[in-house]
């Protein structure tokens, strides 16, 4: 098959991608987005004759859009902009979350400092701050007193991009130290890893160190509705243990997996080619 | 040990070594200053400063 991949730059994860794909003597054609240009009515010329589209940009704003300019091309995407359009954004992710009753940390959102202010005395202390969109840990808050909240909140609305007006507050989850990341495709699990830390944050891009994790029943169950309620695809789930239950507090659509395919003895990229095999089978038998 | 090549780092002038299988689009990181660059070509293997990480980026 003819695999087209989207990036703005290649890491260890691409490699790895790039790498089975070619073992298996796909063809490839590596798309540069910074490169392209997207007409409304006109697919580029680079995704003629295309099989499949693997997203890999990094850039959330980049991924959402470009996706949606493949439906409209008819462009067969992994994941779907439906996806990315959820995923993106913290809000719609938990909104999906909770519509499917996947237990998932209470959250609030307030647009003035004045009521979100209000939220976090709700919450008590400490709860969490984080921004709609981004990764990797940045800019997540801690909160602990109310001065920290108001200083965390001024800096938010005169230093912040318009989305860090949209002031997302979340319950602290008392975790032990550690956080669960499962990559699936389409429901199924693939591998997962521990992240731990003494940190409150276990990222990770954060250095947190991972350890492979056993998926248990209820783990799979979870991971297939939240893989579910984002409209599915190649998915990273993030997971906390609260004691008696699990609670799955993000879905991510553009996942890396280095630090997974280290951790665990299962063949990462394999996997998710293999998949991406079947998908783009299954589909081609579809159309005919 | 996987096989390196050398390139001419942008920010110092200086050869530095990287590996053999790199591809258009990596990132690889300067050794004497710890800067992220990117390639640009492989053939010859050509080096820029990489763009600076924006905040959307990464999962």
């Amino acid at each position: 098959m003819k695999v087209g991949l989207l990036y703005s730059r290649i890491r260890k994860d691409e490699k790895l991608l790039l790498g089975e794909l070619r073992d298996r003597d796909h063809e490839i054609e590596k798309i540069d987005v910074r490169k392209e240009q997207f007409n409304v009515s006109e697919a580029p010329d680079v995704f003629a004759d295309v099989d499949v589209v693997v997203d890999r940009c990094l850039a959330t704003s980049r991924s959402v859009y470009i996706t949606q300019f493949l439906d409209a091309y008819d462009v067969p995407v992994i994941n779907s902009a439906e996806t990315a359009d959820v995923c993106a954004d913290k809000v719609k992710n938990s909104l999906a979350l909770e519509d499917a009753g996947v237990p998932t940390p209470n959250t609030e959102v307030a647009f003035t400092t004045d009521s979100a202010l209000e939220t976090i005395e709700k919450f008590g202390y400490p709860c969490v701050i984080k921004p709609v969109v981004g990764s990797w840990g940045r800019l997540m808050a801690k909160v602990e007193s109310r001065s920290a909240a108001e200083a965390i909140l001024e800096h938010k609305a005169t230093l912040g991009h318009y989305q860090h007006k949209v002031f997302y507050v979340q319950e602290f989850v008392e975790k032990p130290g550690r956080d669960i990341r499962v990559v699936a495709v389409d429901g199924e699990p693939v591998a997962a890893m521990t992240r731990s830390s003494d940190h409150w944050l276990t990222n990770a891009a954060k250095g947190g160190e991972v350890a492979a994790f056993e998926v248990d029943d209820r783990v799979r169950e979870l991971v297939a509705d939240a893989s579910d309620a984002v409209g599915g695809g190649l998915l990273g789930v993030d997971l906390m243990e609260t004691g008696e239950d699990y609670t799955v507090h993000e879905v991510n659509h553009t996942v890396e997996f280095k630090a997974l395919n280290d951790a665990v003895d299962v063949d990462v990229p394999a996997e998710v080619v293999d998949w991406i095999e079947n998908k783009v089978a299954t589909e081609t038998e579809a159309s005919v | 040990m996987a096989e390196t090549v050398t390139a001419e780092d942008p920010l110092t002038g200086e050869e530095i070594e990287i590996p053999a299988d790199v591809e258009v689009g990596e990132i690889v990181d300067s050794p004497a200053t710890g800067a992220e660059l990117e390639v640009v070509s492989v053939d010859p293997i050509t080096l820029e400063e990489a763009p600076e990480l924006e905040e959307d980026w990464g999962e």
